[in-house]
């Protein structure tokens, strides 16, 4: 007799057992470690080895900064390097931005196709970004802001 | 030519060389012929293999001064010669095929390099070889279009380009060149040595043509 109560009693807690679980289970649903359903794909988080995005101008007439690395590039009287991607002539191809219209004009005032010489040797001006400390203190204030 | 006359005593030098030649050995045994051709098999196929080989090293392309004082001392500096992990291609290595067959068919045409270098002397002064510049480079381009860059996917293979470890800007360009059917070489001249006035525009000649 005391032998039944027991299976009994251990019946029946099993028994709410797997029911509770049931119900847990029907209740909320279940959370994927990936975090989305298999038929979606997930985008691969962005890796910059540089600065994320292009920096805003400090002052009206700054030269915009190069948002990527032009170690090696190779700029000099034969070749320029920068050009095979953001001349006018091959910017949409490579989605990049394109010249200002004021690199393909001479000191005369006349358009040209191709850029200008006095505007041949980009990183006179444009430098890639880094995030380095500065050199010298810098009261600077932009007329931006 | 025939040659009936029996009063003649001795036929000339390539005949009767040709002669011994033909003549079946009666002195050495079957077994001893060949280990004799085996040996000499070996000796001769290694031979073959060290001298081909020999020319396929970087001290030996630049011991001609064409290549010493422009390409390579060009390349010195460059990605593929000085990096962080020390690992080197040397001149073979991107313009040399390592299958047999593709690398003995650019062998035999090094002997036109031979002829350029010991006879006509084409690109033999810095101011020669910067006018050759455009249709040499052109010709490298060519021979890695045609190739599908086969000696830079040696190393570099799309199969295991992990482009999430590279920068976006690489990432997308190289997704983009694997879905369009690009090769290497279409976006990466100039990398190890120096590009000529008007080289996009040869390089466009180039890829129109292919």
């Amino acid at each position: 007799m005391k032998k039944q109560a027991l299976i009994s009693a251990i019946a029946a807690s099993a028994m709410i057992a797997v029911a509770s679980f049931a119900i847990a289970q029907s209740a909320s649903d279940v959370q994927t470690l990936r975090g989305a359903d298999v038929d979606e794909p997930i985008g691969v988080e962005d890796v910059f080895h540089q600065d994320k995005q292009r920096f805003t101008r400090n002052y009206r007439q700054q030269p915009p900064l190069i948002p990527h690395t032009i170690e090696q590039y190779q700029i000099d009287l034969k070749a320029n390097r920068c050009l095979s991607c953001h001349d006018w002539t091959t910017a949409g191809e490579r989605n990049a931005p394109t010249l200002s219209m004021t690199h393909y004009m001479d000191r005369d005032g006349n358009q040209l196709d191709r850029v200008a010489g006095t505007r041949w040797f980009c990183n006179q001006c444009h430098v890639p970004q880094a995030d380095a400390p500065a050199l010298v203190d810098n009261t600077f204030k932009s007329s931006g802001n | 030519m025939t040659d009936n006359n029996s009063q003649e005593p001795r036929p000339g030098a390539i005949r009767r060389l040709f002669k011994w030649f033909r003549t079946p050995i009666g002195a050495v045994s079957l077994g001893f012929a060949l280990v004799v051709s085996f040996v000499v098999g070996v000796v001769f196929w290694g031979g073959f293999h060290w001298a081909m080989e020999m020319t396929n090293t970087e001290k030996f392309c630049v011991s001609c001064h064409e290549m010493k004082d422009n390409v390579y001392a060009e390349y010195q500096g460059t990605v593929h010669q000085n990096n962080s992990s020390g690992v080197r291609a040397t001149c073979p290595d991107c313009h040399v095929p390592k299958e047999w067959g593709p690398k003995v068919i650019r062998k035999i045409q090094a002997s036109k390099e031979l002829y350029g270098h010991f006879i006509t002397g084409v690109i033999d002064t810095p101011e020669k070889f910067e006018d050759h510049r455009l249709y040499l480079a052109s010709r490298v381009w060519t021979a890695m279009k045609e190739t599908d860059s086969r000696e830079c996917r040696n190393c570099h293979k799309f199969d295991y380009m992990d482009f999430t470890q590279q920068e976006n800007r690489a990432a997308e360009n190289h997704q983009k060149a694997l879905d369009t059917g690009k090769t290497c070489i279409d976006c990466h001249q100039g990398i190890a040595h120096k590009l000529p006035e008007g080289y996009l525009d040869a390089y466009k000649k180039v890829s129109d043509d292919h």
